[in-house]
């Protein structure tokens, strides 16, 4: 905490001394970036400006002519309305059993993968291939494997009767959404791992070896505290994406039988409903929601993401 | 014991990753009589198999071909101005001591995590405003943006391993300055590029809500929305096999492309997120 302080102080004394070179550096460098700053603002900044001014108002695109100003009462409709805490406690449970049980998996397969030495490349492309397809396709193939009256996986559980209706029913269709999201995301998890695998050091499980520690052990007090860095920002980066999770919801059961989750529920106000006032009002709080997850999963597993990169 | 481990594992890692995709295709060589009577088990059964009948009639499809061109022509634009733009940042921010050089990394962060839902209800508003809804730039403009933050990183990786001082030497042994750089420099960083470049296609390819929400008809509308408001004749019982077998003409030049570029990808997926 002390360094703190005393850096700023640094800082200020050398300001004065700043040379053309540094300046002409620094506007270089601020000319270069600029295209990717303003790019990525005009999409995103404006519009959530833009989302702010219309969340206070009553306004549908059905009829413009109507809108009027109405405060935060959007923001109450949609905190005070049942609907919006269902799908909230459903997003969050879609975001907790998807990440957890990739992290496991996902973990298996780095760990295979970085020991495997033969047919290296054939795992590697075959891991991509879930990366890489649509993940509409994915919710497809496996919309299509659960149903009973064209699919397989009846049929493969001999404790499933043949017609049994996995669409028909919450926790059901819940499972088959996330089934069709862990098998897409896994190997982005599992690669990730896999490079924070990589970096840590042989001679340390060696050591442990020596010392008698079991393989158990080793994962425990070697392995996963040297690789950290690595498994909190895989955390971090899948439970935003699967907080978002839509794709999969809208092919598998367009939201039926509580499927929804809160990306799904905005969208359907605002493109569905064109209810734009209280659909801005959604996108704030699916915004401020996401922010909110950000900063617990930072604070509470201490996230360094610049140290991570190696940026600090 | 270790190495019969490691093998179950990579059985484990090939049947997790190729079932569904096995799957997906055995499904498309079902015929449309079949999924509408039903026909389960993950092989057609005997007399079921309709043959190519499935691709030709997607492929004959007008509205699949104008989303397959749509797809093609929009992530491609998107792709080669997102890298070109982050190309110029990743260099500032690999290279040059400048100030605001933490603020491009924390917006490029903040975007990567941004819920991209909450965005499309004004974005439909704006677009429709500015004549950019249903248009191919209206795709190409939120795919540079939510692109460039992956491209960026992955760039200044790479670029940060590059030993810039070579270029100095290849000018003391007589280079001009842009010999230097084309010699030198583009082949130490064209892998990089390459890498950022195929990520950013994966997400144009891949996205799905800008898909469905700032497009209404075929002009501008990428493959997978097509996809999923293609839902043929009877719309309580989609016409699987048919999806299915668009569904693998999509699929088609990721799997290329993966298979193209394995070590690439991977490395440009591992680099970016954590090691500097």
């Amino acid at each position: 905490m002390t360094t703190t302080v005393v850096a700023p102080r640094t800082e200020r004394q050398q300001k004065p001394e700043v040379s053309d070179r540094a300046k002409a550096e620094t506007r270089l460098g601020q000319k270069l970036v600029a295209p990717a700053i303003v790019l990525m603002l005009v999409v995103t900044a404006f519009p959530m400006l833009r989302a702010l001014y219309l969340s206070l108002f009553n306004y549908s695109l059905t009829a413009p002519e109507d809108r009027e100003f109405v405060g935060l009462s959007n923001y109450a409709t949609a905190l005070t309305d049942p609907l919006f805490w269902k799908t909230t406690g459903v997003t969050v449970l879609y975001m907790l059993v998807t990440v957890g049980v990739e992290l496991v998996i996902g973990f298996v397969f780095a760990m295979v993968m970085h020991r495997v030495i033969f047919a290296r490349g054939v795992i590697r492309t075959s891991i991509l291939i879930p990366y890489g397809i649509i993940t509409v396709v994915s919710g497809f193939a496996w919309q299509f494997a659960f149903s009973f009256q064209n699919g397989f996986v009846n049929g493969w559980l001999p404790f499933l009767d043949t017609d049994f209706n996995w669409f028909g029913d919450t926790t059901p269709a819940v499972i088959a959404i996330m089934v069709s999201e862990i098998w897409k995301t896994t190997p982005f998890m599992s690669l990730l791992l896999l490079a924070g695998l990589a970096q840590v050091s042989e001679d340390m499980i060696e050591a442990a070896k020596v010392d008698g520690a079991t393989w158990w052990q080793r994962l425990w007090k070697v392995v996963l505290p040297n690789m950290r860095a690595a498994i909190m920002v895989a955390v971090l980066f899948r439970a935003l994406d699967a907080y978002r999770i839509f794709d999969n919801i809208f092919v598998m059961t367009a939201g039926a039988v509580n499927t929804e989750s809160i990306s799904f529920l905005t969208y359907r106000q605002t493109i569905e409903q064109f209810q734009l006032g209280i659909g801005s009002a959604l996108s704030v709080l699916l915004f401020l929601s996401v922010l909110v997850i950000a900063w617990l999963i930072v604070k509470l597993f201490k996230v360094d993401l610049a140290s991570a990169r190696q940026e600090g | 014991m270790r190495k019969v481990g490691t093998l179950i594992g990579c059985a484990l890692i090939l049947v997790w990753c190729l079932l569904p995709v096995v799957w997906i295709i055995s499904l498309s060589f079902k015929s449309q009589t079949a999924i509408t009577n039903g026909s389960p088990g993950f092989f057609p059964a005997s007399g079921d198999s309709a043959g190519w009948q499935n691709y030709q009639d997607v492929l004959d499809n007008e509205q699949f071909r104008r989303a397959i061109f749509n797809s093609i022509g929009i992530s491609l634009i998107a792709t080669l101005l997102s890298v070109v733009i982050a190309t110029l940042a990743a260099y500032a921010i690999a290279r040059l001591e400048f100030q605001g050089k933490r603020f491009v990394l924390t917006t490029a962060l903040a975007i990567a995590m941004f819920p991209v839902v909450s965005l499309v209800g004004p974005l439909f508003d704006m677009w429709r405003a500015f004549g950019l809804y249903d248009t191919w730039p209206g795709l190409i403009i939120p795919y540079m943006s939510f692109t460039l933050p992956l491209a960026i990183w992955t760039l200044s990786a790479f670029f940060r391993e590059i030993p810039w001082e070579m270029e100095q030497a290849a000018q003391v042994d007589g280079a001009t300055s842009w010999q230097a750089f084309r010699k030198v420099i583009v082949p130490l960083a064209a892998p990089g590029v390459f890498t950022a470049a195929i990520l950013t296609f994966f997400f144009a390819w891949n996205d799905f809500v800008f898909g469905i929400s700032l497009t209404s008809t075929e002009r501008a509308r990428p493959i997978p929305a097509a996809l999923s408001f293609f839902v043929g004749s009877d719309p309580f019982n989609r016409p699987a096999s048919l999806l299915a077998a668009g569904a693998v003409v999509s699929t088609i030049p990721i799997i290329i492309i993966v298979l193209i570029f394995q070590r690439k990808i991977v490395a440009g997926l591992t680099s970016g997120a954590v090691k500097g």
